[in-house]
């Protein structure tokens, strides 16, 4: 091995391997390819992330500031809250149900099922968005009908609300199910030996059970819900202070050369997507083991 | 119930549901209901406007230069930009998952970012550092490289979407690789460059190719990060999701669902791919 050995029947031990490891890469190699990675992804990441703060703080705090105390800009997150407010809770009861339904009992056509949930995720934002108007546009399959009835979807909220609950449906069951599949229900068919009925079995053996499992995908949801644009932009019809989420008003005001006022708008968003990274990392680190058996 | 089963059909066949918690019908209901009308019946209003079209229609469609250049446009850049987060997405993942070095935890939770950032902050963003006065256009633009509202943009912007598809499809598979055929490797008289590819790769080929699959359907439907950066020139930088919105704006419901119907068949087709390919890797390893 090492040249320089006078004792060979007792080598001192060494500090540092003199030879790179036979299964590892060797030093100037390993720091190659680490330096590659974290160059692209700062380049790709960090950077980014620098300069949405960079350009909302470029006319200074005072600018910055004066863009959330615009009236339609407050408008727009006052609808944002609204939205992911109705979407976040009907997607986490469609969730939980689904993911009772497909982990609890087996039935025919279960695989059908989970990758009928998932197909919101391989639909284009845009599509999601236009199948909606072509159901209750003007002249959509049940526009007039609604018309008649004074009933506006497209270009209203309810619009908004329901692209943003079809791009947002699979988070919480996807987290959920399987979960509850590497769980098994040994633990609530106990509970119903021991005479407990389905809600207390849900709410006292279930829920503590998958309550991380249960929030990881919630913040998912939310961010997704807060930050979607190409679904709602195509329901919304862009009436300021009316049907504009923040992400709309970003783009209105980047196309009106308000940068600054974008861009803080866009910080605020950015913000709650590094609060939900955070949030994400501390349940991955703290509860790891109750969230093995997710799959992404 | 049993003792009546018993005595009405000894034979009979099992049941279709099995499970003997309760709420089957509650949870299955409303799975059904709520997936019917928020996923189902909405796209079934598509499949019913793209049957006014015909098939005539949807090739008539895809005869005309604009969407073709669209189309065009949308799969080539979501290749070109899933090749590129193949190759570094598999670095970032080998890094992430063979080394210890400072800041690796905080680099390996930043990887999701993109899923994370909304699609429109990632747009003006990425056009923003990439405009001429950009950080990055900026040491671009002697060198004569534009990438702001050209089709590199187009892909920069994929490469932002795409990346932690790869990284999070690989990562896993990567950390449990058995060491002991790195060794046997090593032992057998193999270089480290021959056991990497000629043995560590071949068995993480699948979840590389899931990766890349992923990232190209993302891509290939990707509206917010692109439409800032591209500067949406007809015929050259118009992606295909953009197309449609025009064409809503235009009123022309009936060209917007023949190029929705063009990507919803590709990307359901990739869909099948993935589970065939993750099915097929399952098998084999």
């Amino acid at each position: 091995m090492a040249t320089d050995e006078t004792f060979p029947l007792d080598p001192p031990r060494p500090r540092a391997l003199p030879v790179p490891p036979p299964i590892g890469e060797t030093a100037p190699a390993r720091r190659i390819l680490i330096g590659a990675a974290i160059g692209f992804l700062a380049l790709v990441l960090a950077l980014p992330l620098a300069g949405v703060f960079t350009e909302g703080l470029r006319k200074g705090l005072g600018a910055y500031l004066a863009a959330f105390a615009d009236e339609d800009a407050l408008a727009a997150i006052r609808l944002t809250l609204l939205v992911a407010a109705i979407s976040v809770p009907a997607n986490l009861v469609f969730g939980v149900a689904a993911a009772w339904a497909i982990t609890r009992f087996s039935f025919p056509g279960k695989s059908a099922l989970i990758t009928l949930i998932d197909l919101p995720f391989s639909v284009s934002p845009v599509v999601s968005g236009l199948v909606f108007v072509l159901l209750f546009g003007a002249n959509g399959l049940v526009g007039p009908w609604l018309a008649a009835h004074g009933l506006k979807v497209i270009f209203a909220v309810p619009g908004l609300v329901l692209a943003t609950i079809f791009v947002t449906l699979p988070f919480v069951a996807r987290e959920l199910i399987p979960i509850m599949q590497a769980q098994g229900s040994a633990d609530e068919e106990a509970a119903l030996t021991l005479g407990a009925d389905g809600w207390t079995i849900f709410r006292r053996v279930t829920l503590p059970n998958i309550k991380w499992g249960l929030l990881y995908g919630v913040l998912l949801c939310n961010a997704r819900a807060m930050g979607e644009f190409g679904a709602v932009s195509v329901v919304s019809g862009h009436i300021r202070g009316l049907t504009n989420t923040m992400p709309l008003q970003v783009e209105i005001l980047y196309d009106e050369y308000d940068f600054v006022g974008a861009f803080a708008m866009a910080s605020a968003l950015a913000l709650l997507a590094l609060v939900t990274l955070v949030l994400v990392t501390f349940l991955e680190w703290r509860y790891g083991d109750e969230l093995a058996g997710r799959g992404h | 119930m049993t003792t009546m089963a018993i005595a009405a059909a000894p034979r009979r066949r099992p049941p279709l549901v099995t499970g003997i918690l309760p709420g089957f019908g509650l949870a299955m209901g409303w799975t059904v209901v709520w997936l019917s009308a928020i996923v189902l019946v909405p796209l079934a209003a598509l499949a019913w406007k793209a049957s006014g079209l015909g098939l005539s229609g949807l090739v008539a469609l895809l005869r005309d230069a604009r969407v073709l250049a669209a189309l065009e446009l949308s799969f080539g850049a979501a290749f070109l930009a899933a090749l590129i987060d193949a190759v570094f997405g598999l670095v970032v993942a080998w890094v992430l998952t063979r080394y210890r070095f400072p800041g690796r935890s905080l680099i390996d939770a930043a990887v999701d970012l993109p899923f994370a950032l909304p699609t429109a902050v990632a747009g003006i963003t990425l056009a923003a550092l990439f405009a001429p006065t950009g950080w990055i256009g900026l040491l671009l633009e002697p060198l004569g490289i534009q990438v702001a509202y050209s089709r590199l943009g187009v892909v920069v912007a994929l490469v932002f979407v795409g990346l932690p598809f790869v990284v999070r499809t690989v990562q896993p598979l990567l950390a449990d690789l058995d060491r002991e055929v790195e060794e046997a490797a090593a032992t057998l008289g193999a270089s480290r460059t021959a056991t990497v590819f000629r043995v560590l790769l071949p068995p993480l080929l699948p979840a590389i190719l899931t990766g890349f699959t992923l990232a190209f359907a993302r891509g290939v439907g990707e509206y917010g990060s692109i439409v800032f950066i591209a500067g949406n020139m007809p015929y050259l930088t118009e992606i295909a999701p953009l197309l449609i919105v025009i064409r809503l704006e235009e009123f022309d419901y009936v060209g917007a669902t023949g190029i929705a119907c063009v990507m919803l068949t590709v990307s359901f087709t990739l869909l099948f791919a993935i589970n065939a390919l993750q099915a097929w890797a399952s098998r084999r390893w």
